[in-house]
């Protein structure tokens, strides 16, 4: 471990005493290449930092830190470490713990609450949702931009299916750690793509793999990307009291949002301070699905079984996978799919990050930053391309919305092709509805 | 005033105390002026810790100092408020620090009219997260940290608006003296031009602080002087909101003062050094991080910019005490100590102003101008401690969070970045040039905070000398003001002064980045000593 590693964990936003002004991290942000309010991460990161502290008035008397979207890309490009994204965050959680939070700060990150009210109106919910008049009416209220996007509400959470099929909640007696899985849904697929829940576990049972899927709740990253970290604690809390004991015993943890995992992986330790055994012991046993896929071709387990696909897929892969550093297992996935050829959309950042693109005073910002996605992902549909692929469920709404192009999980187009090698092989498996 | 005579009185020295005399002679209406051989407060007022004592540091060491600390540290407060965070100070007991003294520090400190407030170790951890969980008992005192440019500066100001002048880069070479022995005029010469002055005058005031020797011996005079050289290491940031003390009798490493965005830790105490040749050594960080590590565990492994080293004025006491008839106590202290040359050696009209602490250069100043007043047959009061300084810019009392506020103020992401470590904006830097046109790029650092921030001038440097370039080119510069290639090698030179002892880590990795941008991207090692054709032909 280098220093910089013992100051980023003892002191957290010492990381900062790296950075050496080099300015990689302006060169590299999206969001202050298309605007100048924000004056990027170096400004708003280690310089503002020294700057911040107890003193008359006001903490941190800055606000443009607020334009940073927390895509992490900064933080992927120090070269001197500086946790600069992160940084950031605890400085808007700062002024927010300072100033407040506006109400629609604080409905936004409330997914768990959301969900508990639109889905038994969800039929209701979603034609407001849909509707010109109501959206601009919650863009003046609130503040949620018109075009921001916004999935629609499912009539049935994946929870309450899942208890309805009574299936898994917890171990089984003589459950073994290496055949079963604990599978964190997150809010995304819990209240509005239950869909992509049931193809995941589809696949995982596919290959051999037990899927329970005990209490839990949203991981906290809206919380946390708005600097409410005392609601994201309780979240965090909550979540570790309950997955804790899978982790220790051996049990991996697999999510289908790269935003869900990388909470659990990072973000309770490096912005939470949840740095106790319960904390390191789940963001260890953290996987991606895609990333978990992978580790199951790699040691052969893996049901290679898949029928063709014959189609050119734009693919982007979010910020939040990449600050996984995990490589880009979809990819390696989709070659494993006869016919199939996905195209990395070599574009940093959708621009959607979680919530801020859905604030009627950021949407602009977030739709320059993904503009040159959206152009590639029309390009691609004009060239033949069905849909788009992306492993974040905000980036996938973001991309469908501002190009018009159905977007979907990776492991939806896996599920696909699994079921088409059934339907091929004549013997269809059930499929999981 | 007699034949021939310019001023009153001359002050040799422009640190606090020389600004702080000059001041109160102007405001009993005598004519005065100030030579200073370098930039005002860049001898030890511009290289000392940043602390505003409360005196708790010496209620048993040096009492009569203690006295001084609290009684000025309130003068201060009223009078400069701009210069002075109210930061507070914490005194804590490490397990290395001697019960007794820990037994003896409240009473004493009352004793000497300081006011302390034990502090309960929770409340300690919750506003000091990063001090060691080993310390035992703590006790608040009034310190704060206190802005030497900014005091010298309205000290100065206030002077001439009392109608004082002074003068930077104009240093004593001599004296002419009367057949009597005493002093009738004394000689400078303007250390950028070679220009020599002769300024007559009926006394003089030395307060050259640790060279008070030096200008002593021109004079005829016998004074020696015993520096101490104390060296401090400069964090990156700040790793406490208040002063912190060692609750022990005063050691090495026992201080840390948050100074604007950065914090302070020393000093060591050396003595007997050259005053214009004080280098920091290795030994002496390693003794400063190691007690460093007491107060804060980790500081060792965090990122030092800087390490500088300061002289401390004082004086043989023996020598002094010899001639010391009017000084009321028998104790010898290493409070500030008033000299008559013309009693003691048979120099009229010289008195040197010697010891003492940057908090007291008020009352030093007094004390030394109520016996020149009184030899020149003046006796208006002293006024100092009554009359505001004039306001330095910005909030008052200073703000760590005021440069960002006011950024943030202006709209933000906009701001016109000259140093971008320590915000300097652009307008910021011409108004420092405006008032004083004849600056380098180190006397800018002072008054503006330029190259102060981690990179240490990488960035901002380039940009300061192409300012002054421009203002050559448009006629804006003082003659006297270094051309633009000069400047920037020789701000470059004294800011890896700085940097050299400590360059290890973080900071010899910005090292490497700086010389890769100055050696070759900017080539500075082949600029030619002039950036003007046609002047570097003339
Ligand atoms: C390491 C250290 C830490 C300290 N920390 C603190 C602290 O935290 N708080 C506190 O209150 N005090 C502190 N002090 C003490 C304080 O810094 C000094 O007492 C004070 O700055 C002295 O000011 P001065 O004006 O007397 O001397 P100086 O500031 O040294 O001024 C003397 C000036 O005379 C000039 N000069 C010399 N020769 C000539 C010449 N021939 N012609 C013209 N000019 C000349 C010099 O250039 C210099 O600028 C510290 C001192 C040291 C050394």
């Amino acid at each position: 471990m280098t220093f910089h590693d013992a100051a980023a964990r003892d002191f957290p936003a010492f990381s900062t005493d790296a950075c050496i002004k080099c300015n990689v991290c302006n060169t590299v942000c999206p969001v202050s290449r298309v605007t100048d309010e924000f004056p990027g991460p170096k400004y708003v990161g280690p310089q503002a930092q020294r700057f911040r502290g107890p003193g008359e008035g006001s903490d941190a008397p800055d606000h443009s830190v607020d334009l940073c979207s927390g895509c992490g890309i900064c933080t992927r490009a120090c070269p001197a470490g500086v946790l600069i994204a992160e940084t950031n965050n605890r400085a808007r959680a700062g002024i927010v713990e300072e100033r407040g939070s506006s109400l629609r700060n604080r409905l936004i990150s409330d997914t768990d609450l959301l969900i508990r009210l639109g889905t038994p109106v969800a039929p209701l919910a979603n034609i407001g949702l849909k509707n010109r008049l109501a959206r601009w009416f919650g863009e003046k209220t609130l503040g949620v931009h018109r075009r921001g996007p916004l999935a629609p509400f499912s009539r049935r959470t994946f929870r309450a299916w899942w208890k309805r099929e009574k299936r898994p909640t917890a171990l089984e007696a003589g459950s073994d750690p290496s055949r079963t899985v604990v599978y964190f849904h997150g809010c995304a697929v819990n209240g509005f793509e239950p869909d992509l829940g049931r193809d995941a576990v589809e696949i995982l049972e596919r290959n051999g793999l037990t899927v329970i899927v005990p209490p839990q709740e949203c991981c906290g990253l809206p919380f946390i990307s708005n600097g409410l970290y005392p609601r994201a604690r309780e979240k965090a809390r909550r979540n570790l009291e309950s997955l804790a004991q899978y982790a220790r015993a051996g049990y991996r943890i697999v999510g289908t949002s790269t935003s869900c995992t990388h909470a659990l992986k990072a973000e309770y330790r490096e912005m939470l301070d949840l740095a106790d055994d319960d904390a390191t012991a789940v963001a260890d046993a953290t996987w991606d699905i895609c990333e978990l896929l992978v580790d199951l071709h790699d040691r052969g387990e893996l049901d290679t079984g898949f029928a063709p696909i014959a189609e050119s897929i734009p693919y982007h892969p979010p910020c939040q996978l990449k600050s996984h550093g995990i490589g880009l297992p979809a990819m390696d996935l989709f070659a494993l799919v006869p016919g199939l050829r996905a195209v990395d959309s070599d574009h940093d950042c959708c621009g959607a990050a979680g919530t801020y693109g859905l604030k009627a005073e950021r949407w602009q910002i977030a739709q320059d930053v993904g503009a040159p996605l959206f152009a590639k992902v029309r390009a691609a549909k004009a060239a033949g391309a069905s849909r788009a692929a992306c492993d974040s469920e905000t980036c996938r709404w973001q991309i469908e919305q501002s190009s018009g192009v159905p977007t979907v999980h990776p492991v939806s187009i896996l599920a696909e092709s699994y079921r088409r090698a059934d339907e091929a092989a004549s013997e269809p498996r059930r499929r999981l509805v | 005033m007699p034949a021939g005579a310019e001023v009153d009185v001359v002050v040799i020295g422009g640190g606090a105390t020389g600004a702080g005399v000059l001041r109160d002679l102007a405001m009993r209406g005598l004519s005065a002026t100030l030579v200073e051989r370098g930039d005002f407060a860049s001898g030890t007022s511009g290289r000392y810790h940043g602390l505003l004592h409360s005196g708790a540091r010496y209620v048993e060491s040096d009492p009569i100092s203690a006295r001084h600390c609290i009684e000025e540290n309130a003068v201060l407060r009223r009078i400069a408020p701009g210069t002075i965070e109210p930061t507070g100070g914490y005194f804590v007991a490490t397990p290395d620090d001697p019960d007794d003294y820990l037994d003896r520090f409240p009473a004493a400190c009352a004793k000497a009219g300081i006011e302390t407030e034990p502090v309960p170790l929770d409340e300690l951890f919750r506003a000091e997260p990063l001090l060691s969980r080993e310390i035992r008992a703590a006790y608040r005192v009034p310190d704060a940290a206190l802005e030497p440019w900014e005091l010298v500066d309205g000290t100065l100001n206030s002077a001439r608006e009392h109608g004082a002048t002074a003068h930077r880069y104009r240093a004593v070479i001599g004296f002419e003296r009367d057949a009597d022995g005493s002093v009738a005029a004394v000689m400078t010469r303007d250390t950028r031009t070679g220009e020599e002055e002769t300024i007559a005058c009926r006394a003089v005031v030395s307060a050259a602080g640790a060279w008070a020797g030096q200008i002593a011996e021109l004079a005829g005079a016998r004074l020696t002087m015993s520096p101490g050289k104390g060296s401090m290491l400069i964090f990156n940031r700040r790793f406490s909101t208040a002063v912190i003390n060692r609750l022990a009798p005063p050691g090495d490493g026992d201080i840390l003062v948050p100074v604007h965005t950065v914090c302070i830790l020393g000093t060591t105490d050396i003595t007997g050094e050259d005053p214009d040749d004080a280098v920091v050594t290795e030994e002496e960080i390693s003794a400063l991080l190691a007690d460093g590590e007491r107060l804060v565990p980790g500081i060792s492994g965090a990122r030092v910019l800087r390490a500088y080293a300061g002289s401390r004025p004082l004086y043989d006491a023996d020598e002094v005490s010899g001639a010391a008839s009017h000084d009321e106590s028998r104790e010898i202290s290493r409070a500030h100590h008033v000299i008559d040359h013309g009693a003691r050696d048979g120099v009229g009209g010289l008195w040197s102003i010697v010891g003492g602490k940057l908090t007291t250069y008020r009352l030093m100043a007094r004390d030394v101008t109520d016996a020149v007043a009184a030899a020149l047959g003046n006796d208006a009061p002293c006024r100092t401690a009554d009359e505001p300084l004039p306001e330095p810019a910005g909030h008052s009392p200073y703000w760590l969070g005021d440069r960002l506020a006011a950024i943030e103020a202006e709209g933000g992401g906009d701001a016109d970045l000259v140093c971008e470590c320590e915000l300097v904006t652009r307008q910021r830097l011409a108004d420092a040039l405006d008032r004083r046109a004849d600056s380098s790029l180190d006397d800018l650092r002072r008054t503006t905070r330029l190259g102060m921030g981690p990179c240490q001038g990488a960035f901002c440097m380039p940009r300061a000398a192409a300012m002054l370039d421009a203002r050559r080119a448009d006629g804006r510069l003082h003659p006297a003001a270094p051309d633009a290639n000069v400047a920037l090698r020789s701000f470059a030179a004294e800011r890896l002064r700085g940097t050299r002892p400590i360059a290890w880590g973080d900071q010899l990795t910005e090292l490497f980045l700086t010389a890769g941008i100055f050696r070759g991207t900017l080539g500075t090692d082949a600029l030619p000593e002039h950036t003007g054709g046609d002047d570097a032909a003339s």
